[in-house]
């Protein structure tokens, strides 16, 4: 089947098994591999991507349900070649060690951030539980989402300003 | 004593010790661009699926692959009896035994190889996987090692030349005589039985190969994940019988380890026999489910435990019994001598004037393994052993634990310290660990509440202690070797005209920050900016030779032929730098980055002198600034710390949470503070995980329970306690920077002091309780709290 999605805000249009996975479509076919695969069962988030806006596990979603929809990974982070402050604060506070879960880590801290910039510890924890860490101990994880949380409220005071 | 770090020598732009300079490695992890095992696709690329059994034991019948291969896109079903031909069907393991590559006879645990489907594509490949047709013959299966010891059970493996039993080895260390004599004249024995329960390190990222054989040139480049590339290359070479330098082993970014990624797997086996035959690369991913059914699982030590005590609290001997699980191959990956890895440092942090220990391990219908799992080869067992029992003697004493701790702690005036069982401790301090994590944990003030009662919504408070020793960072090689290769690790070292510098080495990050941390070291050396300061690992074809990153040996090990190479260089340097100034070598001064003749404000830099190396280097003299050590370390490191858990039980269904985890540590000198934290943060969670929910059991068939992130929990950010850090130091006397390792501290002390937390809330409450086993399911802690017997 031919689909086509807007991924990180460009359109690709490609042909498809019907059952081929979001994240073997976004990994194989479109060539990004940035978006990764930790298990079988929707459990680790690691294929975590932003579809309209919400987070989603790519594992758990076929590419043709993806057809028309808008799409945002890791590569679509960074805004006019600037990280986002996401990336920055992950880098700051060591909220990475082996790099496997961060992409999804930092596209699901993204996203509470985007929908309330005061999350408070409490809801990052419960809003990251749906995505596993094995190295930190996701107390530098928690501190870098409530870290960029600060600096998009920051940015946005100056932008009203 | 204890002191604080080190101010550091250099400024933060040069980022030597003790400087929390940001990771290199992240600008590309954050950004998507990591280069994992996965990401590599090859012109040709052919996918495998492995076949695997799903039962425990069982003689294979027939295969018939004639569906899978009449399949669109597969290229060749490989089984054992293909193998078999080419002298492939077994390997060696790292503990001298021999394991099936694919299964010929007979398959004796679920998820073992039988056979691999290679095809153009990866759902192809598993598409056909399931239409081979392996007919098997059940045999009864064995699910734990007390079955496998009774007489008249089935012989598990019935291949293996003068096996009668399931006996995988017997061992034993210590003194017996002493021993038993400080037992009869013991005023109290306190004993104890546990579990220390299957485990699996399941780093995020599974393993997995790129195998690519040049049909042309015979040459073969894996890419695998690896965390030992080099030992692993000579083990391909003696396995395959493929000439070493024909072999490039190159392990990428690797996503987590833990110790799941030290054994050869049958998949990069067989997945470098069939791009051999085929002529094609070849990729294996694993998916979750056989990460966790079949790859290098850890712990399953059923022990036994008994410390000696006067009437006033001093420990005079201490004996353990281990009875290990091995599953069906004895695949520990563990120095040689040592048949229970370093279990024998169970004396731990006491001064215990003697002690027995006795190892037996049986063959089970399980997968193999035994990998150290964020901990240095068995001292978790050993530490979770001698932590529980001494809780278990305050208890009985009627002692505090920490006083009862601090009573029988080696002083810091006694290190170099003997231990019973042959270990030489370099240095410590326990007494200031403990004075440090009390005072953090306002211990006493949680005593005082305990004493109160229950919390006011009936909740029961628990303080549990734990106050390890860990012994890392093998060799010495004259000790310690794997499957004969002598524990070492090596550093080389070149600064390039303009001052740069690459750092080759034999150890190989997993997430560790290899990367930073190892730049830093050669950036308090040489006064290089650490940003100037590129450090390549896990190509076997551009590194030194090493042993891989394991056992926390990496610092230890690696990190001390980095010191050293680098002051080679800085000897050389010297020279140059005399010929620069025209001054004598004696009259020259070192500071970070430069030379200066003694008493004026002439000097060369660093970067002049690499310059010169190359375009104005003395007669006489090697051109160019180079060097590369191997260091072969003259003991191990022994970190150490106390951690104090304060826990409330609800005792109406046996659930249990953190309220406070307090952590002290001691690995020496931290060359990088936030990435030492950020190892601890990480190991206190595993070790959280082992006493609350993160198991690997089977039923009485063989099946295993835990095949997947639904039945296996691993703790997410929302169960995870807050931790709460602090830290003595305490230099390693011996290591050239002071540095003892810290990877595995903080799973190797941790599940103890969150037991121990529990036990103490329910004993301080009336329950009188033995024993309870990891993971410390609420069923089981409800069971412990009402005198009922319930399900495992």
């Amino acid at each position: 089947m031919k689909i086509t999605v807007t991924i990180n805000g460009a359109d690709r249009t490609a042909e498809v098994e019907p059952r081929t996975l979001l994240v073997d479509f976004i990994r194989t076919n479109l060539g990004m591999t940035g978006t990764h695969i930790g298990c079988d069962t929707t459990s680790c988030g690691a294929c975590t991507v932003i579809m309209d806006g919400k987070p989603v596990k790519s594992c758990t979603i076929l590419a043709v349900q993806a057809d028309g929809h808008e799409l945002r990974t890791v590569e679509g982070l960074k805004h006019n070649g600037a990280l986002h402050p996401i990336q920055l604060a992950f880098k700051e506070h060591h909220g990475l060690q082996c790099g496997f879960c961060t992409p999804g880590m930092m596209l699901v801290g993204a996203s509470l951030i985007d929908r309330n910039p005061d999350v408070t510890e409490e809801e990052i924890r419960w809003g990251i539980s749906g995505n596993i860490c094995r190295c930190t101990g996701y107390q530098n994880i928690v501190k870098s989402i409530q870290a960029a949380g600060a600096t998009l409220k920051e940015a946005a005071k100056e932008t009203s300003a | 004593m204890t002191t604080t770090a080190h101010p550091p020598r250099t400024t933060l732009e040069v980022g030597g010790l003790g400087h929390s300079v940001r990771r290199k490695e992240d600008d590309r992890f954050i950004q998507g661009a990591g280069n994992y095992l996965d990401d590599i696709v090859l012109p040709g690329m052919l996918h495998m699926a492995i076949v695997r059994s799903p039962i425990a034991h069982g003689r294979i019948v027939s295969i018939d692959a004639s569906a899978a291969q009449a399949l669109d896109g597969v290229v060749a079903v490989v089984t054992g009896e293909a193998l078999a031909a080419h002298n492939l069907a077994w390997m060696p393991t790292l503990s001298g035994d021999t394991q099936a590559v694919l299964a010929t006879d007979k398959v004796r645990y679920q998820g073992q190889e039988v056979a691999a489907v290679i095809a153009t594509d990866p759902y192809v490949a598993r598409d056909a996987a399931v239409l081979v047709d392996v007919e098997y013959e059940d045999l009864p299966a064995i699910t734990n090692p007390q079955q496998a010891l009774e007489e008249g059970a089935v012989l598990i493996r019935d291949e293996k030349e003068g096996q009668t039993d399931n006996v995988a080895y017997e061992w034993e260390t210590g003194h017996a005589d002493t021993t038993d004599r400080a037992f009869a004249d013991a005023d109290l024995v306190v004993s104890l039985e546990t579990h220390y329960p299957r485990s699996h390190p399941s780093p995020l990222e599974t393993c997995g190969a790129v195998a690519d054989v040049n049909p042309a040139t015979g040459e073969a480049t894996i890419y695998m994940t690896s965390q030992a590339p080099h030992a692993h290359r000579t083990l391909f070479a003696i396995v395959a019988g493929l000439p070493e330098e024909k072999i490039r082993i190159i392990s990428p970014d690797i996503g987590g380890g833990f110790g799941n990624k030290v054994p050869i797997y049958p998949g990069y086996v067989v997945a470098t026999a069939a791009s051999l035959l085929i002529g094609k690369p070849v990729k294996w991913i694993e998916t979750r489910s056989e990460n966790l059914i079949s790859t290098g699982f850890a712990r399953d030590y059923h022990m036994k435990g008994e410390l000696a005590l006067t009437k006033d609290g001093r420990i005079t001997a201490m004996r353990a019994e281990i009875l290990s699980d091995q599953g069906a191959f004895y695949a520990d990956a563990q120095p040689t001598k040592f048949r229970a890895g370093l279990f024998h440092i169970c004396t731990g942090s006491y001064d215990i004037p003697t002690a027995h220990v006795k190892a037996k391990g049986a063959f089970t219908n399980k997968a193999p393994g035994g990998v150290a799992y964020r901990c240095s080869f068995r001292v978790t067992e050993a530490s979770y052993l001698v932590e529980r029992l001494a809780e278990d003697a305050a208890w009985k004493l009627g002692m505090d634990p920490a006083e009862f701790r601090r009573k029988n702690f080696i002083g810091k005036d006694q290190f170099p310290y003997h231990s019973p069982t042959g270990f030489v401790y370099d240095s410590g301090d326990y007494h200031a660990a403990m004075d440090e994590a009390l005072g953090l944990s306002s211990y006493s003030d949680w005593r005082q509440k305990q004493a109160a009662g229950p919390t006011s919504d009936g909740k029961l408070i628990g303080i549990g202690l734990a106050s390890f020793t860990e012994v890392v960072g093998a060799g010495n090689s004259k000790e310690y070797d794997i499957a004969g290769l002598k524990m070492f690790d090596s550093a080389e070292l070149r600064i390039h005209p303009t001052g740069k510098a690459i750092l080759k080495l034999g150890v190989k990050s997993q997430g560790q920050g290899h990367e930073t941390t190892f730049a830093q070291i050669v950036a308090e050396e040489l006064g290089i900016p650490f940003d100037h300061i590129k450090v390549v690992e896990g190509d076997t074809d551009n590194t030194p030779y090493g042993l891989g990153t394991y056992a926390s040996r990496s610092t230890p090990v690696g990190g001390a032929a980095t010191a050293v190479v680098s002051r080679n260089i800085r000897e050389k340097a010297r020279k140059i730098a005399a010929h620069l100034l025209e001054a004598s070598e004696d009259d020259l001064e070192w500071e970070p980055g430069k030379f200066t003749v003694r008493g004026t404000d002439q000097g060369v830099t660093i970067q002049d002198i690499a310059f010169a190396a190359y375009t104005n280097h003395p007669d006489g003299m090697e051109a160019g600034l180079e060097g590369v050590h191997y260091y072969d370390p003259p003991n191990m490191t022994y970190p150490f710390g106390t951690y104090v858990v304060v826990v409330e039980v609800d005792p109406a269904d046996g659930t249990w949470k953190v309220v406070e985890m307090t952590a002290v540590d001691d690995c020496g000198v931290r060359i990088n503070p936030m990435i030492v934290e950020g190892q601890i943060t990480g190991g206190l969670t595993e070790g959280f995980a082992m006493a609350n929910m993160q198991w690997i059991t089977f039923d009485d068939q063989g099946n295993c329970i835990g095949s997947n992130f639904l039945d296996y929990l691993i703790p997410t950010a929302y169960e995870t306690p807050k931790f709460r850090l602090g830290e003595t130091v305490t230099p390693s006397p011996h290591h050239p920077l002071g540095a003892k390792g810290v990877g595995e501290s903080a799973t190797v002390g941790s599940p103890a002091a969150y037991v121990n937390a529990v036990l103490d809330a329910l004993r301080h409450s009336g329950h009188e309780i033995t024993n309870l086993d990891m993971p410390l399911l609420p069923h089981r802690v409800w069971g412990a709290i009402n005198g009922i017997q319930v399900a495992p």
